[in-house]
């Protein structure tokens, strides 16, 4: 989406404004809504769960800007610009709307018609991402030292290997 | 670590053995399938450890999956550089994977399987790339072996997969079938008669692109192109494959009528010009790459239209590889330097042909 104002650079800041008894969207850049004196909150989020939230309401005011990030690698929609690459399988949920455009642009369709694929094991994949969840959670905990959650982690990831 | 590629079934060259259909115009047919684990990062934006993650589960499965039976493992990013350019000359593994591109270096746990005609590169930009070779002009068979082993390791490990767009891939121009379907082609005739410039602006209309040699990025070397398909959503595989085997039999029917039409209106400078290219092979003592190609395209057509008599289509694939830098260090049993290499290149190339090759009297 472009700038309402300045035409040129992607829209980031999404605002619903009241003007005369009417609902108004406004869709500004970065530097634009700072010459607005508008606050941005594009910054990174440092929290995990800063990137769920923000994951959640860009998803529920279907707008994503470049800064959304999906929530399971941290890959924001600004990296994909810059390297063409996405992070993880996530990133197709996160920047769905994004991509859709994207894909239909490349290929000019956005639907699969080749292969099925079924995972022998559904379980397998379900496994999978809670290892990783799991393992980025230790991870964490370990730095913070925190090393009876960690200890507790530990035995669940060996529980699940 | 030291890259013994007699462990590697046919030296991993299986497919310059010309044995498939209009081998003297199609050098190989190519098969390419990107996928990603489920549970990982893909590659570019995952970590070390989860990257060596990968490699170990890939490792473990393989052993479980019959087309990669008895494959030879090598660790890319544990190889010389001299060995990673060696592997990606033999068309093994990609310039990425092999961390040929300036200022980079291979990426880490990136490691190869290969298995006679079939491949399995790990932690490319996708997790796991699986390639298969043919021989000559054979899409439909090549085809077939990929998706035999897609099955196969399917099942082992579990892929990245939705249910709109297919196959999950780190780049987006990948997603959907993951496929990269592509033919090998000489058209030496098309460049001279000035008709391939038509001929690769109808590719695209047809949905199909073109690259050099050495794929992506690469240069157009000794009229060698790489046609294959340009998306990889909406259409299904053999779809997809069917269309490229459809122009591909056009694009080599105009590449024999333009040899035609070369001999017929303009034989005898044609023929000089390849005896010329025959004659600086067969004698010259300095061989730089480029210009090495560029003869061996001219011979390579000289071949064709039967004016050299013979020297067998697997020769000159073999002299197109093995003449290379990485394969004459290799062949040294040192490091060659640029000016060492050209001087080898020349002698290497004499000899074949001294041996192979016998001109009509």
């Amino acid at each position: 989406m472009i700038c309402d104002q300045c035409r040129e650079r992607d829209a980031v800041v999404h605002l619903t404004q009241m003007v005369e008894n009417a609902v108004k969207q406004v869709h500004l850049c970065e530097q634009c809504s700072a010459e607005r004196g508008i606050e941005t909150t594009v910054a990174e989020p440092k929290h995990p769960l800063g990137d769920f939230l923000q994951a959640v309401q860009q998803q529920a005011a279907q707008l994503p800007g470049d800064a959304a990030r999906c929530a399971y690698c941290g890959t924001s929609l600004r990296d994909f610009r810059a390297s063409g690459r996405l992070g993880c399988a996530h990133c197709y949920g996160a920047f769905e709307q994004s991509l859709r455009e994207l894909l239909r642009r490349v290929h000019g369709s956005t639907k699969h018609e080749g292969w099925r694929y079924e995972a022998r094991d559904p379980e397998l994949v379900t496994r999978a991402e809670t290892l990783r969840d799991l393992r980025d959670k230790l991870q964490r905990a370990v730095s913070d030292e925190a090393f009876e959650t960690a200890a507790s982690l530990r035995d669940q990831i060996r529980g699940l290997e | 670590m030291s890259l013994d590629l007699s462990l590697v079934p046919d030296g991993g060259l299986h497919w310059l053995g010309a044995s498939g259909e209009h081998a003297g115009i199609v050098l190989s047919s190519r098969i390419r399938l990107a996928r990603n684990l489920a549970g990982y990062a893909f590659p570019p934006r995952a970590r070390e450890g989860e990257r060596l993650r990968v490699l170990h589960e890939v490792r473990d499965a393989v052993g479980r999956v019959p087309s990669l039976r008895d494959s030879a493992f090598v660790r890319v990013d544990e190889c010389s550089p001299q060995e990673r350019l060696l592997l990606h000359e033999r068309h093994l593994v990609s310039r990425e994977l092999a961390g040929l591109d300036q200022g980079t270096t291979a990426p880490g746990a990136g490691a190869v399987f290969v298995a006679g005609d079939s491949g399995l590169m790990v932690n490319e930009e996708d997790h796991l790339r699986l390639q298969v070779f043919r021989s000559g002009f054979d899409v439909a068979g090549a085809l077939r072996d990929a998706e035999r082993m897609d099955r196969e390791l399917g099942t082992e490990v579990p892929y990245a997969w939705h249910h709109e767009f297919g196959f999950l891939t780190a780049c987006p121009t990948n997603t959907g079938t993951g496929m990269r379907a592509s033919v090998l082609i000489h058209l030496p005739a098309l460049v001279l008669t000035q008709e391939i410039g038509k001929v690769l602006q109808g590719l695209q209309h047809m949905g199909l692109t073109y690259r050099g040699l050495y794929g992506e990025g690469s240069d157009v070397l000794g009229n060698f192109f790489q046609i294959s398909n340009q998306t990889t959503l909406g259409r299904g595989e053999d779809e997809l494959a069917d269309q490229l085997i459809r122009v591909v039999r056009r694009v080599i029917e105009r590449e024999e009528e333009a040899r035609r039409v070369l001999v017929r209106d303009a034989g005898y400078i044609i023929e000089d010009k390849l005896w010329r290219a025959y004659g600086t092979l067969r004698h010259a003592r300095n061989l730089p790459a480029d210009e090495a190609m560029n003869l061996l395209s001219g011979v390579r057509l000289a071949a064709g239209l039967h004016l050299l008599s013979g020297l067998s289509v697997y020769t000159l694939n073999k002299l197109l590889i093995f003449s290379q830098s990485a394969h004459l260090s290799h062949a040294a049993g040192r490091v060659l330097t640029e000016g060492e290499a050209n001087l080898a290149r020349a002698k290497y190339v004499r000899t074949v042909l001294a041996t192979e090759a016998k001109p009509p009297g």
